[in-house]
């Protein structure tokens, strides 16, 4: 009842953004595409944060997991390109055989840091966000180090995924053309968040997999007791999370790009945890919040990058600079002090297990 | 994983052994801790059909036998024999696997899951290798309930149930799992008299059904009600095994706590003084914001004891805290010997002789992390001796507390000890010792002798009868109403957030009182009243 009367609020709400945001895109051309581009890291980051959490492990490291498999899907493309040469992209996404190579590399890297994450959390007990934070920390002193030794000899990339073409008479669509066109005028990668939203959200609240890491994360001893391993399922999902973090650190520096900086991710994977606790440890509530937050850093961007004419361009560039780079984190201070009471965590967020530990 | 469970509750298994193989034997069992011997070479048998009582105070390592049994704990020695065969459990699964159920004392249920969720749970009704059935769930769930003569909605969410429900369900829950041996860790804690008795009637159907019941309790009158069999647990040995028929309560007290202990305290007579606490129409709201006290007026004399019966979760707990000061005031006033403390901070109504012990002590009492010391002077240690200006005066709470320490028979290795090694009776003896070591106006006790063993239930009914003694107003809340009918001077039943009735301590009926507490003493219940969430128990 609860949850009707809060979707019912939102429908006002939803038609209000949705006019807001069209009279922004109309006067931003650059805008719906930032927002995608900015997006997709984020809902990988949150959809990772919410299976670790749903079985109670907090992962922080997420960031750290992003990078890494940036950095290490962008160098395999180097290596493999050397010896096994560019080849022939396929019409669809342009998957070449360094490309695939190179993203199973990076989607690898982010399990087994993610496993180093597990290990520490699961069976050492180790304090979780120390152990997120360490592995921060390695990720990116290490690959800023690297990179900087790697780059010197101007290596070539193994290039990046081609986005969908979506014929020209859907992207004139009236009011709904350019919602397709920035959703799916995507390569493979983005597109995986959105279908792996729709899927995790329905394994969730529907698959044994869900019941069980729902337990877990709630109430552990109760799903021992009935004879659920809570030590292999809390692994098993802190590994796929990294698995998805790893899909979204792939995505910059092979899809949205085809290079890698140091630092690329800037903090989406922390944004990411912000927008896993508004969208309430649901995969399609952290797709909105991340979309959400998303769109306010691709607003503040777009107008730097090519500021709006007319009435609202003279407006604009009036106000300062700072205000605009200052609306994503506004946006997510607001939205937090707003909603962060009414979101309540798994119970056993974040606790370590152990079997015998007294009750 | 099976992926199909088998059919709800048929025979238990197609060619059983003969009934004089014990369904479940254990043998020598031995579980060391660091520093204790949990369970020392303990032997027990369980006969197919048979209710069978482990009784024994707390810690004295019933429940570890019962996690040997289910697999939560290994044994350091012994063996468990099923059918006369040895077997090797290393895990709940596998216990499951056997047929053995366990309903623990705490309830191992999800509390945002639904009924069906948590019953299923770990033996998933599949509607293919993926998704769960739990259409199928609902109905199996619906049967089995309808089989055993009790009524539940398997949508429902665990949280929005009474505990009685809730312990319902864990039995369901075994029931589905098809135990044949079902193994109850204190079932009756948090029960009315009344619900008790429809545990029980169940229990009784279960063993006429061929299954066998381990009954774990400290209760022995319920001991003596139910079980077939009892064996008495002391310090991890078995110390005796009797048929109820063969025993009385003050045998097994004397077997259960190692000497002579006087079950009921002689409460005396009292001779009430001057009215110390006066509460008058108080409204009170819960953590969400429903009203959970509602207009309730009482008076408590100086020399008195007024007992508070009820249900938990009926508004005694922000009743309580109101008075004190922990929470705030909707409406209606509260008076401390003529002066008005409603809305007074806790510290003001402390320093004017005002002494509470929270219901729950592991996070309201104590903080268990810190030394008895530290704990022994939580609500003096600014004062002179514990402080010499902003500087703590540890030599001055040392002493304090070895005074505390032998004063109230609080059994530790050290002084420093952090609490949390002290047992459940040793902890609440710190927080009575803190609370009661000095003059007193008014003494507040909410649940004070929750989970503790008989010996330290003598003890501190000892303490606050004392109190009452000296001249102290005491407003005791209980949902043990034993506890209420044996030392209360005056009785009040509290039912959703309202004093219904008040009865003389001394000539109360357990029935009546109980019947007052389940219903209100009203034909309808009240559609207003929203379940309370519960706020867990301690041990």
């Amino acid at each position: 009842m609860d949850q009707l009367i809060n979707g019912l609020y939102g429908i006002p709400v939803a038609g209000l953004i949705f006019q807001a945001v069209g009279y922004i895109v109309d006067q931003l051309p650059f805008l719906s595409h930032a927002a995608v581009a900015i997006s997709i890291p984020i809902i990988f980051a949150a959809l990772c944060g919410v299976v670790c959490e749903r079985s109670g492990v907090v992962n922080i490291g997420l960031e750290g997991i992003m990078l890494t498999a940036a950095f290490v899907g962008w160098v395999v493309g180097v290596v493999a390109t050397q010896f096994l040469g560019h080849g022939d992209p396929t019409p669809l996404f342009g998957f070449t055989l360094p490309l695939i190579i190179a993203l199973v590399s990076a989607v690898a890297a982010g399990m087994l840091l993610s496993l180093l994450h597990a290990w520490l959390a699961i069976s050492v007990r180790a304090d979780q966000i120390i152990s997120g934070t360490i592995i921060n920390i390695i990720a990116l002193g290490l690959t800023g180090y690297l990179i900087s030794l790697i780059s010197q000899s101007s290596p070539k990339g193994a290039g990046s995924f081609t986005p969908l073409a979506i014929p020209q008479n859907v992207a004139n669509l009236p009011v709904v053309g350019w919602l397709i066109n920035a959703v799916f005028n995507q390569g493979p990668i983005a597109i995986s968040a959105i279908v792996l939203t729709v899927v995790l959200q329905i394994l969730l609240f529907r698959s044994r997999w869900g019941l069980r890491t729902r337990s877990v994360g709630e109430h552990p001893k109760a799903a021992e007791t009935v004879g659920i391993d809570v030590v292999k399922l809390r692994y098993r999902n802190v590994v796929a999370g990294g698995a998805l973090a790893a899909l979204g650190g792939a995505y910059l520096s092979m899809e949205l790009t085809n290079s890698f900086q140091p630092g690329m991710t800037q903090g989406r994977g922390f944004i990411g945890l912000a927008a896993m606790i508004v969208g309430r440890w649901t995969p399609l509530g952290a797709f909105g919040a991340a979309v959400l937050f998303g769109s306010a850093q691709a607003i503040s961007s777009s107008i730097t990058f090519a500021p709006p004419t007319g009435s609202l361009g003279d407006f604009m560039n009036q106000v300062p600079p700072q205000l605009f780079d200052a609306l994503p984190y506004l946006v997510t201070i607001i939205i937090l002090a707003g909603l962060i009471g009414r979101s309540t965590p798994p119970a056993a967020d974040g606790q370590p297990y152990s079997r015998e530990a007294a009750t | 994983m099976t992926t199909s469970p088998p059919a709800a509750a048929s025979p238990p298994t197609a060619d059983p052994p003969p009934s004089s193989v014990p369904a479940l034997e254990m043998r020598g069992i031995t579980k060391r801790y660091p520093g204790v011997i949990a369970n020392d070479h303990i032997d027990l048998d369980l006969r197919r059909g048979e209710i069978h009582a482990l009784l024994g105070e707390n810690g004295a390592g019933k429940t570890t036998l019962m996690n040997v049994l289910y697999g939560l704990a290994t044994p350091d020695e012994g063996e468990i024999l099923l059918d006369g065969k040895v077997v090797d459990i290393g895990g709940p699964s596998d216990a499951i696997a056997r047929g053995i159920s366990m309903v623990h004392q705490h309830f191992m249920l999800v509390p945002v899951l639904s009924v069906a969720e948590n019953i299923v749970l770990g033996l998933e009704t599949m509607a293919n290798r993926v998704f769960l059935d739990l259409g199928e769930a609902r109905r199996r769930i619906r049967d089995l309930a309808a089989r055993f003569g009790f009524d539940i909605d398997p949508d429902a969410k665990v949280a929005s149930l009474s505990v009685g429900q809730q312990q319902r369900v864990e039995i369901l829950k075994a029931l589905y799992r098809e135990a044949r041996i079902l193994v109850l860790d204190e079932p009756t804690a948090v029960l009315t008299p009344q619900e008790t008795e429809e545990i029980f009637v169940l229990l009784r159907r279960l063993a006429e059904n061929g299954r066998s019941i381990v009954f774990i309790s400290h209760k022995l009158y319920e001991v003596l009600e139910i079980a077939d069999r009892i064996t008495v647990i002391r310090r991890g040995r078995v110390v005796g095994e009797r048929a109820p028929k063969e025993t009385s309560e003050d045998e097994l007290a004397e077997l259960m706590v190692g000497r002579e202990v006087q079950l009921t305290v002689d409460r005396g007579v009292s001779d009430p003084g001057a009215v110390t606490l006066e509460v008058d129409a108080l409204r009170v709201t819960d953590d969400r914001g429903h009203p959970a006290v509602r207009e309730v007026s009482l008076q408590v004399r100086a020399g008195e004891i007024l007992g508070i019966a009820g249900v938990a979760g009926n508004g005694q707990d922000e009743l309580v805290e109101a008075i004190v000061g922990l929470r705030s005031v909707a409406g209606g006033r509260v008076t401390l010997k003529g002066k008005d403390i409603t809305g007074a901070s806790p510290r003001h109504i402390h320093d004017s002789q005002v002494a509470y012990v929270p219901a729950d002590r592991h996070r309201f009492g104590l903080i268990l992390s810190f030394p008895i010391t530290d704990n022994l002077v939580l609500n003096r240690y600014c004062d002179a001796p514990f402080a010499r200006g902003i500087i703590r005066n540890d030599e001055a709470v040392l002493a304090e507390a070895k005074d505390n320490i032998a004063e109230y028979d609080i059994r530790t290795p050290s002084a420093t000890a952090p609490v949390a090694t002290l047992s459940g009776g040793n902890q609440q003896k710190l927080v009575v010792a803190r609370e009661f070591d000095r003059d007193l106006a008014l003494l507040v006790l909410d649940q004070p002798t929750r989970g503790l063993d008989v010996g330290s239930i003598e003890f501190i009914h000892r303490q606050v009868i004392a109190k009452r003694n000296a001249g102290t107003a005491v407003l005791l809340v209980s949902a043990e109403l034993d506890e209420v009918l044996e030392m209360s001077d005056r009785i009040s039943v509290m039912y959703r957030g309202e004093l219904v009735a008040t009865v003389d301590g001394r000539t109360a009926d357990k029935n009546e009182v109980g019947l007052l507490m389940a219903t209100g003493g009203k034909a309808k219940p009240d559609a207003e009243w929203t379940q309370p969430i519960d706020r867990g128990a301690t041990t």
